[in-house]
Parts: structure tokens; C-alpha cells; sequence
């Protein structure tokens, strides 16, 4: 996975290159590399199997990772391309003239994390949520405990316990 | 033959690539199959504009069992995520409790002892075997032949009987731990379970004489819903329903994991890549997991470790990383994307169902062009399961 890295780095100005396993690496790059990256690792080196295209939230750094994670079929390899977005207006370009499937992919970020894919097909259309209205869900700072509280009513008679507490006294009944 | 469908009736395309359809033409109608329908697999439904009895365009709709379980797991322990991920996917939840403890073990450094490993294959053989029975019984029920459903779910009670007394849960097993597996294999597991396993055997042959050489089954699959070798690839098409088309993506032999380089099968591969073939990749496929499971049960060792040592599963932190897991269930590749970030709960775990490409983008392009009462025996054929799509 290195020499495809250091060959990639000759083209393109990537970030680091974490060495997960033998066969899985990821590579940070800066927003704007993504397109022709992926283009040479699909067409060039094979990787054409987008296999996840997934969103973190790292709130207390402000900004949204995206994970592009691609295999490659011949040598059984994968490639994950990570690169941070700002989280206001959070916005990156559309793949899905790449990869069809990357719109769904795209979709359901925009739903659940509120990640604009601007041209990506449906991208504005309800996916899994229908007729929400709070911040994306999928968003550190949306609490769960308070949504579910506010919509959902107690079962009167039900108690709840802390499941660590709980678990504590059932296995050091004595407080050991 | 394969389907001619008549472009005369096509709707025209608008300049921005959508279909120009005039409902008040009466020309067109707008049918939901699904939520509630029995062509319908699981809680999804799919929007269908028919011309005549022809789709010309097919939405994809699920949200109707979505349950959050990604955010769930966000605020939840390593061990507490454990019993949630099975939940994922209902008919072979094992998958996802392998993949997430592959995925924190990886994470963590932990290596989970040959024993275990050789138990969790077992299990996800065994699940897979579950899966294609209930798989069959869809296929024949959506082409009119409800009598097969009710032998696979039989044959495939029998199997839940061997689950019940290894695990002691039917349906979600919650056994494969990340570190090991819960428990050994109870005394006479072997010998009880040859004998389901050849009760599997021979409802197959009955399954084989009446579904596949069944007239009615060939004329209505073979042609019908092919998968062009060409889209494989940007429509992430994997599992049997890639191989029914001769491309040889098996997880198990393309990156193998746990005791698999130590068993000895293939990729059953098809050619035709139609609704015919992808069910007999998966009939041959499901007796390929008879037989790994009968040489898992050969070559396992007698005893051995459950589990590697962990942490303290109360206070049990996993340093910042990230990595992907995958395996190959009954639908193709399923994987877990995990990150930690040094904390004591998963920064974002993120499932990759087969079901989310097959169900989605590929069907919606495949579905055009189809007749109305095909629609169902297609998306069987993908082997497509909703929960898989909005974990």
C-alpha cells in the first residue's frame, strides 16, 4: 500500500497514509484532490468498487470527515480516502457520475448529517426521515435523550435503571 | 427469450433527463407495491408508473423500519452496542455481530482464539444456510408457488432447533462476543446436526424437481432481470448476485477471515445472470454451506479458548483509529465501518448492507421495462433486505 502512495503522491498532494492492515490504508486529502484521485485509482490502479461512503462528525474540530472507501477486486486491497469538510454549510461536490450508487450514499448524508451534494440526483428529496424538522440527526450535538423525551410518553410503572450502575451492583453486590 | 418490452409506449425525457409522464393522460397509473403486499420484501416499498402492464419507472421507498441503531451505538458502551447489531438484519443477524466484533478486536488488538473461530464459522455458515432457505421460499412464493415456502421454513426450523441449543436464541443469537464466542458446542451437536443437515439435502432435491424444473418457474425467470456485467462495478453489485454473472467476488476467498483458507470450496459462479441463475447460484451455494459446515465439524478442534482476555467491558476504552470489516453473507459483502476516538463509546459505526446498492440504485434502473407481476420475483432475486438500508 505504500508504493501505491508514494506513486499517488507524485500526482497529487496527499495528506497522511494510515496502514490499517495489509490490505486496507487510508489516505487524507484535501477536498478539491478528491475527484481526480478517485478517477486514477478507478481507472488506473483498479480500485473500482466503491465500497462505503460514509460521514463522521468530529464536532469539537468543527468539521465533518467523509470516508470514500474503494476496493480493488484483482489484488483484494482497499483504499479509504478521508478528508475533513467545515461543518457550517457543509458542502462537497457529487460523485455520483462516478459511482451511480453515490447517490443514495449522498442522499442519506444530506438527510442524516446535513451534507450538501449539490446536482446529486433526489439529493433533497426524504429518504429515511420523513417530514423532520430538527437539526440532522446523525449530528453530535442532536440529543437523542431529549427528542425521545419530548415525543415519546413513559409507560407509567416502568422503571429504568442505569445499566452500568445496575450491572455493578448485580456483579459486586457487596461493592468490591 | 428474453423480455422484448414495446418502446412505443416509452414516455419521453424531459431536458433534464426526467420522464415527461402525464398522469391525466390516462395513458399512465401510479401503483404502490408495498409497504403491504406480499411482492414486497420487507418494510420498503417501491413506486411503480405503469403504461399497460409495463413499469416505466420505479421509485425506491424505505424509512419504515428505520430504528437509528448507528446513533444508538454512538452513545452506547462497546458490550452494550453488542446485543443492538444483531438487530440489524432479521433472517442472518450473525453478520453483524461477527463484523463489529472483528471490528473492535481489530481496534483494540485483540485476537480472538482458534476455538472461537472455528465456532463463529460454524455460525455463520449455519446462518447462511437459514438465509438462502428463507430466500427460496420468497423466490418460489413470488412466482406462485407458495408450497415451497412452507418446506424451506421447515428444513430451516430444523436449523433454528440447532441454533436454539448452541446459543439458546432462535432468531437473534447475540453469541459471537467481540474477543470469542459465549460457549462450546453441546454434547451430540454433531450428530444432531447431520441430521438436519440431511434433512436440508433432501428438501432440496424436492425443492430442485419442483422449483427448477418447474415450467412455469423457467419461462417467467430465465432472461428476466439481468444484471449487465457491466454495471457490477458502479453499482457495487457483490455476493451471489454477482457471481451469478461469472464475477468471481467471494469475500471468503478474495480476503479470507477467520478459518476459511483452511476449508476447502469455490465461488460458484453462474453465466446467465438472470432470475433463473442467481437462484441456482444460491441453491448450489446454500449446499456448499451443508457441506463447510460438515467440514467445519470435522476439523474443528475438540476443545480450546472462548475468549481472548479483554477489558473490563464496564471501563473498557479503545484508542482514536478507524478500520472496515467485511464478510460475505447470503447477499453479498457485508461490512462495519468503525471509528473510536480513545473514549469509552464508538465515535460512529457505519453498516454496509448488500441491500443498500442492490435495493436502491440497482433496482430502480433494473425495474424498468419489467412487467408489473415480475416486479416481485426481481426484487427476491436480489435478495434484498430493508433494515440493512436504514440501520
Amino acid at each position: 500500500m505504500h508504493e501505491l502512495y508514494e506513486k499517488l503522491k507524485q500526482y497529487y498532494p496527499l495528506g497522511e497514509l494510515t496502514e490499517q492492515r495489509n490490505n486496507l490504508a487510508f489516505i487524507t486529502l484535501k477536498q478539491e484532490q478528491l475527484r481526480p484521485v478517485l478517477l486514477h485509482l478507478r481507472d488506473k490502479e483498479n480500485y473500482t468498487h466503491l465500497v462505503i461512503l460514509t460521514a463522521v462528525d468530529w464536532i469539537e474540530d468543527n468539521c465533518f470527515q467523509l470516508t470514500y472507501l474503494l476496493s480493488n477486486r484483482t489484488n483484494a486491497t482497499d483504499i479509504g480516502l478521508r478528508l475533513m469538510i467545515p461543518r457550517e454549510d457543509a458542502t462537497m461536490e457529487s460523485i455520483h457520475d462516478i459511482w451511480p450508487t453515490a447517490a443514495t450514499y449522498q442522499r442519506e448524508l444530506r438527510e442524516m448529517f446535513g451534507i450538501d451534494f449539490p446536482d446529486s440526483p433526489r439529493v433533497n428529496d426524504d429518504f429515511i426521515l420523513e417530514g423532520w424538522n430538527d437539526i440532522p440527526p446523525y449530528r453530535r450535538d442532536f440529543n437523542t435523550l431529549k427528542f425521545s423525551e419530548e415525543t415519546f410518553a413513559q409507560r407509567p410503572g416502568r422503571e429504568t435503571v442505569d445499566p452500568a450502575e445496575h450491572m455493578k451492583q448485580k456483579l459486586y453486590p457487596d461493592g468490591a | 427469450m428474453a423480455y422484448q418490452p414495446d418502446r412505443s409506449q416509452y414516455p419521453q425525457k424531459k431536458a433534464d433527463g426526467s420522464l415527461d409522464i402525464d398522469l391525466t393522460s390516462g395513458k399512465y397509473l401510479k401503483l404502490w407495491q408495498g409497504p403491504q403486499h406480499p411482492g414486497i420484501t420487507g418494510n420498503m416499498s417501491v413506486e411503480l408508473t405503469v403504461c399497460g402492464d409495463e413499469v416505466v419507472e420505479g421509485i425506491t421507498h424505505v424509512g419504515y423500519l428505520h430504528r437509528g441503531f448507528e446513533k444508538l451505538m454512538e452513545r452506547r458502551t462497546f458490550i452494550q452496542c453488542f446485543p443492538i447489531v444483531c438487530r440489524i438484519c432479521v433472517p442472518e443477524p450473525d453478520f453483524n455481530e461477527y463484523c463489529y466484533a472483528a471490528a473492535v478486536e481489530e481496534l483494540a488488538g485483540i485476537e480472538a482464539p482458534e476455538y472461537a473461530n472455528w465456532i463463529r464459522t460454524l455460525i455463520l455458515e449455519m446462518g447462511r444456510i437459514n438465509s438462502y432457505l428463507m430466500y427460496l421460499g420468497g423466490q418460489a412464493g413470488s412466482f406462485g408457488m407458495g408450497v415451497i415456502s412452507q418446506w424451506t421454513t421447515y428444513v430451516r426450523d430444523l436449523m433454528l432447533d440447532r441454533f436454539e441449543e448452541l446459543t439458546g436464541a432462535r432468531i437473534y443469537h447475540m453469541f459471537i462476543l467481540p474477543g470469542g464466542v459465549r460457549d462450546r458446542l453441546p454434547e451430540g451437536f454433531a450428530q444432531r446436526m447431520e441430521e438436519t443437515l440431511c434433512e436440508i439435502e433432501s428438501t432440496m432435491s424436492d425443492v430442485y424437481d419442483t422449483m427448477y424444473c418447474n415450467a412455469v418457474f423457467k419461462k417467467r425467470s430465465v432472461g428476466v432481470g439481468i444484471i449487465d456485467v457491466d454495471l457490477m462495478d458502479s453499482y457495487g453489485v457483490t455476493g451471489p448476485n454477482a457471481r451469478a454473472g461469472g464475477v468471481a467476488k467471494d469475500v471468503r476467498i478474495d480476503q479470507p477471515y477467520l478459518v476459511y483458507p483452511e476449508l476447502e470450496f469455490e465461488a460458484i459462479l453462474g453465466e446467465d445472470s438472470d432470475i433463473y441463475t442467481r437462484a441456482d447460484v444460491r441453491r448450489k451455494d446454500l449446499l456448499q454451506s451443508v457441506d463447510l459446515v460438515r467440514q467445519i465439524l470435522a476439523k474443528m478442534p475438540k476443545e480450546g479458548s472462548l475468549m481472548a482476555k479483554i477489558p473490563s467491558v464496564m471501563h473498557w476504552k479503545i484508542p482514536r483509529g478507524e478500520t472496515y470489516v467485511r464478510g460475505e453473507c447470503s447477499r453479498g459483502e457485508y461490512g462495519y465501518y468503525l471509528v473510536t476516538d480513545g473514549s469509552g463509546y464508538p465515535r460512529r459505526v457505519n453498516v454496509r448492507g448488500p441491500s443498500y446498492t442492490h435495493a436502491m440504485a440497482l433496482l430502480e434502473r433494473m425495474i424498468v421495462n419489467l412487467n408489473i407481476a415480475d416486479v416481485a420475483g426481481l426484487m427476491v432475486s436480489l435478495h434484498t433486505y430493508p433494515p440493512e438500508i436504514e440501520r
